[in-house]
């Protein structure tokens, strides 16, 4: 049976994870490498980066994590934050990373995601989708860009359902009204995005507790949750949350 | 000597640099000598069928790759080529495998591609020497291989089974991603180093 997955993401600037990580037993707890081996042998199924690089030349750095990220571990990877075009897909695959995705730009040119799925297949585009609630929109919820700062008017699932049709593969879902309150997912926009378009959704924003990843995937239908700082200040350990998963009767890995 | 196929298709880097943690020795290459003298072969791909295809023809290495006896495995799409017809594309394949690749149907109200990690079951075969049943493995596909006589591993998709891997001869095929699969998918690159 096809698991749920439990996916942490790594906020990363000039090649060190920010928002202080705090394991023990490691070197390096800025050392976004050092992380990202950590959680692949704990659990995790998959990862995500998230360039918060300010500067073009320093996003050369984030391709060289990408190629020690890829040559040492063994599982999924993707990685996202100001992809412009093709040629930053083009180099952040070829060093080595699963998928890319891709928020505002796709958001202001969404023939760019056709362009992405025939060259580089559906499997590896990845569309972010920052979502807020707006009673005014048919779904209740709006698309977001430049990081949550700029509304666009677009209907959240409408967006979805063109960035689905124009070949995204996955949704990265994430809530703006949860993210970072440790409040529990947003159980409805998810449902309303996962229910209604026919690629998987990653629901991302307000992990608090382990009830909350079991009520995202219970009655969110979400495919897979994102979270950060939970796993990152180890309130939460990815092998007794899926065992707690595991007996409430989701397929976990 | 491990050839790894080089061609226009995606993610062959992450099978070299699986085979690098095992300490294989292994060579990313399109060169047609190589590749026929090589220990062992390995055809990677993701990406889309009737191009990839049609570069293997183009260039000849389609027929390489059917003359070859050495133990050989095609990954995912790599898989794919190796039946006889993909419906993606509308593409005939190597023909290695009698199978036809199918679309997963839509609006069955489960989601296409099919990604994430499935359990895999009914392992048959030197490849699954190491591997329980039921292991947890990688997939990400938009199409699948019936079952079939060739089968030596199962995946279940909500109510769709379908082939997790296929062999024939010295030729098998995995459409997970045993690279991408953690400890399993390193057992099973191992098993294919050693077992068979």
């Amino acid at each position: 049976m096809l698991a749920r997955r439990i996916i942490p993401c790594l906020d990363v600037k000039d090649g060190r994870t920010v928002k202080g990580i705090n394991f023990v037993n490691l070197r390096d707890a800025g050392s976004a490498l050092e992380n990202a081996e950590y959680y692949s042998s704990h659990g995790a199924d998959e990862l995500v980066f998230l360039d918060i690089t300010a500067t073009v030349e320093n996003r050369k750095t984030m391709e060289h994590l990408v190629r020690d990220v890829a040559f040492s571990i063994s599982i999924p990877f993707t990685v996202g934050g100001g992809i412009k075009g093709e040629d930053d897909v083009d180099r952040l695959l070829g060093a080595g990373a699963d998928k890319i995705s891709v928020n505002s730009a796709a958001l202001r040119n969404p023939s760019l995601i056709n362009r992405l799925a025939s060259r580089f297949g559906s499997q590896c585009i990845v569309l972010a989708l920052d979502a807020k609630a707006n009673n005014a929109l048919p779904s209740g919820f709006e698309a977001f860009v430049d990081g949550g700062r700029t509304p666009t008017g677009l209907d959240a699932l409408e967006w979805a359902r063109e960035a689905a049709d124009r070949g995204a593969g996955e949704i990265l879902l994430t809530s703006m009204d949860k993210d970072g309150t440790r409040d529990g997912f947003a159980v409805d926009l998810t449902r309303i995005i996962s229910g209604n378009i026919d690629i998987p959704v990653i629901a991302s924003g307000g992990a608090g507790k382990m009830s909350d990843f079991k009520e995202i995937f219970e009655e969110g239908k979400a495919d897979a949750a994102l979270a950060a700082s939970v796993f990152h200040f180890h309130e939460i350990d990815i092998p007794g949350l899926k065992g707690y998963l595991r007996e409430s009767g989701i397929p976990v890995r | 000597m491990i050839a790894v196929i080089r061609y226009n298709a995606g993610n062959v880097l992450s099978v070299m640099n699986a085979l690098s943690r095992l300490g294989a020795d292994a060579v990313l290459t399109d060169d047609r000598s190589i590749i026929e003298t090589a220990d062992k072969v390995i055809f990677p791909g993701v990406g889309e069928a009737s191009s990839a295809m049609a570069h293997l023809k183009r260039t000849g290495m389609a027929e390489v790759i059917k003359s070859l006896k050495q133990p050989f495995l095609g990954i995912c799409l790599g898989m794919q080529l190796m039946c006889s017809y993909s419906e993606e594309g509308n593409t005939e394949g190597l023909g290695i495998f009698p199978e036809r690749v199918r679309e997963f149907p839509r609006s069955r109200g489960y989601k296409i591609p099919h990604v994430g990690w499935n359990t895999i079951s009914d392992l048959k075969g030197p490849l699954y020497k190491t591997t329980a049943e039921n292991s947890y493995v990688y997939f990400v596909h938009s199409y699948y291989v019936p079952l079939s006589e060739n089968t030596t591993a199962r995946c279940s998709y909500d109510d769709m089974d379908f082939s997790a891997s296929l062999s024939y001869g010295n030729f098998h095929g995995m459409q997970f991603h045993p690279e991408k699969s953690g400890s399993e998918g390193e057992k099973l690159l191992r098993s294919f180093l050693e077992d068979v």
